[in-house]
């Protein structure tokens, strides 16, 4: 499977899911245990992501400081309600920085 | 200006900025400009976009870096559930509202007191949204093949700040997701060394089935 087919394969996929919610018939999707599912599935997904993006590198755990302290960086943000944007840059910035003074 | 139309240019043009943010992460993961933008001309849904890129940038298996993408993107699913009602599109218009699809179209819609209001909000927080994502996508995606080294400026960082700014709003208005949460993280960390990347974060959401029929 080359690159080229998972963007593919997503693309069509995130739209047909889409498609599916406003054309299906409501009683398909309309199952409690599908609701629930669907509606815990990103909090999970979502935890996954972050732990494996920051802790991991090539299949095995990491710990990269400079990325933990800009991971650190976006939770000082977000308690501080922070615009998205400035979640994100303010992660950037302390990843670069902690990257600039620990070499 | 009236109000759906202010909230939905507000929230489009503003979300729409951080399309650079994935351009970046999805060159710094090894996609060319041309891949990045196609997925947001086609696939037009942030955290499985970042998903399937992060997957990629581990050097996983792409099978299970587009499963986990396509996982994320089931919500949308629901979210046209709440939306068909009140969109009322057929045919061919329906072919088009459903790429917008999302989030940020459905809380607006959703927020807006009237059917007639909510449709004025859908629209315009779609096209100001799909035309920014898809503009700055290019910038990010253009600025960083010319950068040479994004760890540099630790563009790596943005990938999973990204997920938690996603994350951080569920995490704080229902606190009884934060064990969810932290459940989907440790399986998926523990899980790293043993299997291919991009399983991990699939076996998050087995978790989550086991909450569920629990």
């Amino acid at each position: 499977m080359t690159l080229w087919w998972a963007i593919v394969l997503v693309s069509l996929g995130c739209y047909a899911l889409k498609l599916c919610g406003l054309a299906a018939p409501r009683r398909v999707l309309d199952h409690p245990v599908v609701r629930r599912f669907a509606e815990l599935v990103p909090v999970a997904l979502l935890a996954a992501l972050i732990a494996v993006q920051t802790f991991t590198h090539e299949g095995a755990l990491q710990f990269d400081p400079a990325r933990t302290a800009g991971l650190g960086a976006a939770v000082v943000a977000l308690v501080l309600r922070a615009p998205f944007l400035v979640v994100l840059a303010a992660a950037a910035v302390v990843t670069a920085l902690v990257r600039v003074f620990t070499g | 200006m009236n109000t759906a139309t202010r909230d939905g240019l507000g929230v489009g043009v503003a979300v729409g900025l951080s399309g650079a943010a994935f351009g970046a992460a999805a060159v710094t993961a090894g996609l060319d400009v041309a891949q990045s933008c196609v997925l947001s001309l086609l696939a037009f849904t942030g955290a499985s976009q970042f998903a399937l890129v992060g997957a990629v940038s581990g050097g996983g298996d792409l099978l299970a870096a587009s499963a986990g993408a396509l996982l994320l993107g089931g919500r949308n699913t629901l979210y046209g559930l709440r939306l068909a009602d009140l969109l009322k599109v057929r045919g061919g218009r329906r072919l088009v509202a459903a790429q917008g699809v999302i989030d940020e179209t459905t809380a607006v819609a959703l927020a807006q007191p009237t059917p007639e209001t909510a449709r004025r909000a859908f629209t315009v927080t779609f096209a100001s949204l799909y035309l920014m994502w898809n503009l700055t996508t290019l910038i990010g995606a253009l600025g960083t093949s010319a950068l040479g080294d994004p760890g540099v400026l630790g563009l790596d960082a943005v990938g999973p700040a990204t997920f938690l700014a996603i994350l951080w709003p569920r995490l704080v208005s229902e606190p009884g997701l934060r064990g969810l949460a932290l459940g989907g993280a440790a399986v998926a960390l523990l899980a790293t060394p043993f299997v291919p990347a991009g399983v991990p974060v699939l076996l998050s959401a087995v978790v989550v089935l086991l909450v569920v029929l629990r």
